[in-house]
């Protein structure tokens, strides 16, 4: 069968999966743990426990600060010790509760058994209040609330569940890792889903440089039956796991600027949400683990890891149980090298989307930035079919107008075009706060009407 | 723990550079570079060698004395235009013409504009063309010196362009200018006068495909640009063949080869977007051929792609990329 990809742009970053053979390992428990009030997008949650509280893990601490927000639960068992700002991975204060640890002991009604559980609820509203309650988001990067995004608005129907296992950052492993380790579960989530939006055909994309995915899947929708979903194999090529790009590969259709997936009819989930997914529906287990990776361009290869990881954890727990930061680490990143943040504080706790603890070498360093020759690779690059460069000149002029005539506003901020630029200019950097200028105009405009 | 670079995404760069870029280009135009010295000998070298070393040295001094911006001096792109330059002037260039074309190059078409990616005009062209106007004794001396193999003794001559120009002109027909020289139209790599770098076609291309394989350029530039040429020429050729020569000699002579797959295809000179790419190619095809037909000199290449340089702004403007989910 034919490889999908998507239509505009990209590039091929060498994919430097090397952690890809370390089995998931479990960490274990810190003395500590900081929960941020703020690990999905939208309104930030409000604590519902006291200091002096005891929490079992599971349990309950915040609840949603609005519609677009989310639920968040202990990861750990023990005593509040503090409810209050801390310093999260970019150095910014946010809410945290701390929780200092005592056993291991989880709230009643989580099953916590390994056995599959393949029956799947009749009632819609059951799961879908089931994965509120139990604090699901997309953890594919933009940590939006799950349970608004497979609840289309009036008058939109979902055409097709498209389940993301592109994985098309380079060194991260951990979405491959749990298609292997955890397939029959992802499966499951899948179809749980594809029910909760109406049993629409779902397809499971996963990019050609993980075969073993590819067939643990294939394998598993055989074992388990599930005739709506099907597995694509998707061209390795980044960003194939951007949302719109996704969209683009498997259905060929592409969302209008400014519109959302489900006006095309496409719900995007990631196979680690399809995970947590499963959990919260079939055992009632909220979302307090995750997989990160840890990895590198620096870091000795018999040092990295795939670890099963509590949110809350803070980062320098979990490095220096792998082992401390390595010699010549220049710069530490969480998340995907093309996208993740650059960690200013290795003290933050790790959230229900973090996906890696990053140690990049010397390649990393930035070049000063010479003369544009208008070679066009970002052009060339860019997956929205935007021109780098000139929205680079447009935003030196302070154009905002011709910013936003030259859709500015529909950068992803993949960093195709910032990555291809042989002058090292910093286009992502002007382009970021060019595209902010057009959306508060965009904004103001809007609130006018 | 040391301190952490903290820097926005993305991480990550691609290994090309702008250096690398201008290696890469050295490396293509080598195999032309090498054919003209084996048959050109020392003059050849002398040539490439003053270009080269003034180009480089001008736009140093020019960025660090007179522009007072030490920054602007780019090294490598100098030297592409360095040996651009040389390759577009007769072997027998004397020296000092060859360093009135690299003030020209450095300091009029590039530095005066603000150097590097600022230029409208293509440097070596421009500085080709004024030379060709300003000596047009030297500049159409184009002799077959001695070379390191074969040649033959330093015989002077017009080019082939320039016989049949001028042969036309007194009102011969073609296949009479041909028979009056001892010529045919069969001549690919050697034993006809011409431009260093034009002399052969082969070596060209084998850069030029190094070029591809490297992704530094694309073929639609080029290809426009030559597929225009093959049309034009078989269209009149085909309607009036003793008065208008061959697509086959258009092709391969003059600097056809040479404009269309280096100098065209300069990055900071020409549109951006494929089919950018394609009305620039289309338009350098047609000028060439009607300034080869009709116009008072024998060849057009430079004239047409210096024109088209005018155009690119306009181009840029006309043809943006295809934008996501903009249909």
């Amino acid at each position: 069968m034919a490889k999908l990809t998507f239509s505009i742009g990209g590039i091929h970053p060498a994919d430097s999966k090397r952690a890809r053979d370390c089995k998931i390992e479990t960490l274990p428990l810190p003395p500590k743990v900081y929960v941020s009030m703020f690990q999905h997008l939208g309104a930030m949650a409000k604590p519902v426990v006291a200091v002096g509280d005891h929490v079992k893990a599971g349990q309950m601490i915040a609840e949603p600060g609005g519609f677009i927000s989310a639920y968040i639960h202990s990861p750990v068992s023990g005593t509040v010790t503090a409810i209050g700002p801390r310093k999260d991975l970019a150095g910014f204060n946010q809410m945290h509760v701390e929780i200092q640890v005592e056993g291991d002991e989880w709230a009643e009604g989580i099953d916590l058994g390994p056995e599959l559980v393949t029956a799947i609820p009749e009632d819609r509203d059951f799961i879908l209040d089931r994965i509120k309650m139990n604090g699901v988001v997309g953890l594919g990067g933009a940590t939006f609330p799950t349970h608004v995004k497979l609840n289309p608005p009036p008058g939109k129907k979902a055409d097709c569940l498209i389940i993301n296992g592109a994985e098309c950052e380079p060194f991260l492993t951990s979405d491959f890792r749990i298609l292997l380790e955890r397939t029959d579960e992802i499966v499951v989530g899948a179809a749980i889903m594809q029910k909760v939006l109406g049993g629409c055909p779902c397809v499971i994309g996963i990019e050609e440089n993980k075969p073993e995915a590819l067939a643990a899947v294939r394998a598993s929708l055989q074992r388990l039956g599930y005739p709506g979903i099907r597995v694509e194999t998707l061209k390795k090529r980044y960003p194939q796991g951007g949302e719109k790009q996704l969209i683009d590969a498997v259905m060929h259709r592409q969302v209008r600027s400014g519109g959302l997936p489900i006006d095309v009819g496409a719900v995007v989930q990631n196979v680690a949400t399809s995970l947590a997914v499963y959990e919260a529906v079939q055992k009632n287990k909220p979302l307090v683990t995750n997989v990160l990776t840890v990895t590198g361009d620096v870091i000795d290869p018999a040092r990295q890891h795939n670890y099963l990881f509590r949110i809350g954890m803070p980062l320098s727990f979990i490095a220096e149980y792998a082992g401390g930061v390595p010699e010549g680490t220049k710069k530490i990143v969480s998340g995907g090298p093309m996208m993740g943040k650059a960690i200013a504080n290795m003290d933050a706790a790790t959230v229900k989307g973090s996906s890696s603890i990053l140690y990049l070498g010397a390649a990393t360093q930035r070049h000063a930035a010479t003369p544009c020759i208008s070679c066009g690779r970002c052009a060339d690059a860019c997956p929205m079919g935007l021109e780098p460069f000139l929205l680079k000149k447009l935003y030196a002029a302070s154009d905002v107008e011709g910013l936003e005539k030259n859709a500015a506003q529909d950068c992803i901020e993949c960093g195709c075009c910032q990555y291809s630029c042989p002058a090292y200019v910093p286009l992502l950097d002007n382009i970021r706060m060019a595209k902010a200028q057009v959306m508060a105009v965009i904004r103001a405009r809007n609130a006018k009407k | 723990m040391d301190k952490m670079i903290v820097s926005p995404s993305p991480h990550l760069h691609a290994k090309a550079s702008t250096a690398s870029i201008m290696r890469d280009v050295v490396i293509a135009l080598s195999p032309a570079i090498i054919v003209s010295i084996l048959f050109y000998g020392w003059s050849e070298i002398l040539v490439l060698a003053v270009s080269a070393v003034s180009c480089v040295a001008l736009e140093w001094l020019i960025a660090r004395y007179l522009m007072k911006r030490p920054e602007l001096f780019s090294g490598s792109s100098a030297l592409v235009t360095g040996l651009l330059l040389a390759m577009n002037l007769p072997a027998t260039t004397p020296w000092w013409i060859v360093i009135v074309g690299a003030i020209v190059a450095i300091g009029i078409a590039k530095m005066s504009f603000g150097g590097l990616g600022q230029n409208i005009f293509n440097p070596a062209i421009t500085a080709r063309v004024f030379l060709l106007i300003s000596f047009p004794v030297q500049m159409t001396n184009w002799t077959a010196p001695k070379g390191f193999i074969g040649g033959i003794d330093a015989v002077s001559g017009a080019t082939p362009l320039g016989i049949i120009k001028e042969g036309l002109k007194s009102g011969q027909t073609i296949p009479q200018v041909l028979a009056g020289n001892g010529m045919d139209v069969h001549m690919i790599l050697r034993d006809i006068g011409g431009s260093a770098g034009e002399i052969s076609a082969l070596a060209l291309l084998a850069g030029f495909i190094y070029l591809l394989v490297r992704k530094v350029v694309k073929p639609w530039i080029p290809l426009s640009i030559l597929v225009t040429i093959a049309v034009v020429a078989a269209i009149f050729n085909g309607i009036d063949p003793e008065h208008f020569t061959s697509p086959n000699f258009n092709l391969m002579t003059g600097g056809v080869l040479l404009g269309a797959l280096f100098m065209a295809t300069d990055y900071v000179t020409s549109p951006m977007s494929n089919w950018g790419g394609v009305v620039f190619g289309v338009g350098i095809g047609l000028i060439v051929m009607m300034i080869r037909y009709f116009g008072s000199y024998p060849e057009g290449m430079s004239f047409a792609i210096l024109i088209m340089n005018c155009f690119v702004p306009l181009i840029n403007r006309a043809f943006h990329q295809k934008k996501y989910g903009r249909a």
